[in-house]
């Protein structure tokens, strides 16, 4: 049916001159069931963490993060392949390297991944004013913080935790006793969890705060990168002068030494820092440092976007 | 006519556009960081050679100098380039070679204010009985800090993610790969100035580097990075690689 619709009726004179009509031509609105916040989120957070990785993305954006993914997990596979075929030459019962020393060796790659994709999930929006787009759905501001932050965490607890499990696998494999496997395993995955979250918040913090693509990657970068050296600088020289107690109040002060340090503490991993809490006392002051950062830079985040508007 | 080698106007809006809102801010981050660590490591051993030279080099040369080179360079360039106002500045009857000399000047004397006076205030601190070590890291920082410069000016007209690719380069071949493998000292801008600090301060930072291969090395870097920088935005491509 395509008649003109009521409007013209005013100009049925056949002697005037009709300027405009507006043709309903029966196109009807969508009248299914609306999702509401939770699925919107849902769908809002995969479709980061898909993107984090390059997924539904072009093709040279998948390059980095694949890259970084392989370049984790290649050293993981070396050290499994020398376990399995050496492990009773070198007469070795337990991991190479240890779980929660890891992330610790391959910093590096972590913090290019996140100083690389914090931007693309967070600049970007602000830039190109796409955020509008997403605060006009059903989902509240916080809500678009938290998810966000969500699949930065989650995307870089994966690419943490994916070669602790290639390890874990590979020394169960090799008949490493599976009961202090599995108890070391999971102390490191939580810590990965919380290094995750950690790196993550930091970055979307800052990445939060300079718009610009190529600014914020700078930006993170040196705020991970100098942070670490600056703290295994401290660490080093405090050792050097017998005072290890500015040692372990720097650690405090790098996302890698501050989780390392309160894997040390909590799950009596190997210290990969030079030193590692020694005191209880120290020990909870690394906990409640990480927590502080996690909540810290999620409180950060919070003030930052109440400032955005729609 | 001949254009003269420096343009003072691109000087003028180079500057402008370094410290341009808080783009700056991280200029004055990294040397602080230095000297706060220097005057910390004075506090806790004294003067020790071993502490200096982890500070100076570890921190100072293979990480605070890139990184002002980096960000100088690409406050300079990649803006510019990124919202396409370059093109006002290449309409102009300015040849490109002068406009790239004016821009690394002002990259170099961030180098210089920013990366190389701050190493010479640091190892003053570090160790005050020997100036001749902190002059040695300074001037380092310096040959280091240029030799960057005109190499990320080069990557920024090269490409889109110059800041990503040159962060990449730092981390992974300066960085990882230079602490692992010793033949990357032949190709390493922070091996080449190491080599020049070991000539004026007594210390020992790369072995089997010889001083002539170095500032050679250096020199050929600073004046063919800009040169080519100079010649690629002759041909430059407005709409970008994407």
């Amino acid at each position: 049916m395509s008649s003109p619709s009521e409007t013209t009726d005013t100009g049925t004179d056949a002697g005037e001159a009709r300027t405009g009509v507006i043709h309903d031509l029966g196109y009807r609105p969508y009248g299914g069931p609306r999702l509401g916040e939770g699925p919107v989120a849902w769908s809002f957070f995969t479709t980061g963490l898909r993107n984090t990785y390059g997924l539904g993305r072009s093709a040279r954006s998948k390059v980095l993060p694949m890259i970084l993914l392989g370049l984790m997990l290649l050293p993981a596979l070396i050290l499994v392949g020398v376990l399995v075929q050496a492990k009773n030459i070198l007469d070795l019962d337990e991991q190479i390297v240890a779980y929660s020393t890891y992330p610790l060796t391959t910093q590096l790659l972590i913090s290019v991944f996140v100083a690389s994709q914090a931007p693309a999930l967070i600049s970007r929006d602000l830039r190109f004013r796409t955020i509008t787009l997403y605060l006009a759905r059903p989902m509240r501001r916080s809500v678009y913080v938290l998810v966000r932050l969500a699949s930065l965490t989650v995307a870089t607890f994966v690419l943490i935790g994916a070669p602790l499990l290639l390890m874990y696998l590979g020394g169960l494999l090799a008949d490493l006793p599976p009961g202090r496997e599995t108890g070391r395993f999971l102390g490191a995955i939580v810590g990965a969890a919380l290094l995750a979250a950690c790196l993550a918040g930091l970055a979307a913090l800052v990445a939060a705060l300079t718009i610009r693509r190529g600014l914020a990657v700078t930006a993170v970068i040196v705020v991970l990168l100098v942070s670490y050296t600056v703290v295994s600088t401290i660490q080093g020289i405090a050792v050097g002068a017998e005072q290890e107690v500015v040692g372990e109040v720097a650690g405090l002060f790098s996302p890698y030494t501050l989780v390392n340090g309160l894997q040390v503490f909590l799950f009596d991993s190997p210290d990969a820092t030079p030193t590692p809490p020694s005191s209880d006392a120290m020990g909870v002051l690394y906990v409640v440092a990480t927590l502080l950062t996690v909540l810290g830079s999620i409180g950060g985040l919070m003030l930052r976007y109440r400032k955005v508007s729609p | 006519m001949t254009s003269p080698v420096v343009s003072r106007t691109i000087v003028r809006l180079g500057v402008r556009s370094i410290f341009g809102r808080w783009r700056g801010a991280l200029l004055f981050v990294l040397p602080a960081v230095l000297i706060g660590l220097s005057v910390l490591a004075r506090a806790l051993v004294g003067q020790d050679d071993e502490g200096a030279r982890h500070t100076l080099y570890g921190l100072g040369l293979v990480v605070i100098v890139p990184l002002v080179a980096l960000l100088a360079t690409s406050g300079l360039l990649a803006p510019e380039i990124d919202d396409g106002s370059i093109s006002y500045l290449l309409a102009k009857p300015i040849s490109r070679h002068t406009i790239v000399t004016s821009k690394l000047l002002v990259a170099a004397a961030c180098v210089l204010a920013f990366a190389a006076l701050p190493v010479l205030v640091a190892g003053l601190v570090l160790l005050t009985d020997t100036p001749s070590y902190a002059v040695g890291f300074a001037v380092g920082a310096l040959a280091e800090g240029v030799a960057y410069c005109a190499l990320f000016a080069l990557l920024s007209v090269l490409t889109r993610h110059a800041v990503v690719v040159g962060l990449i380069y730092l981390l992974v071949w300066e960085g990882l790969l230079g602490g692992l493998l010793d033949g990357v000292r032949w190709l390493s801008v922070t091996r080449w100035s190491a080599a020049v600090v070991q000539q004026v301060a007594d210390v020992s930072l790369v072995d089997d580097l010889p001083l002539a291969y170095a500032v050679l090395a250096l020199t050929v870097v600073i004046v063919a990075g800009a040169w080519q920088t100079g010649r690629a935005l002759r041909a430059f491509n407005l709409t970008g690689d994407e």
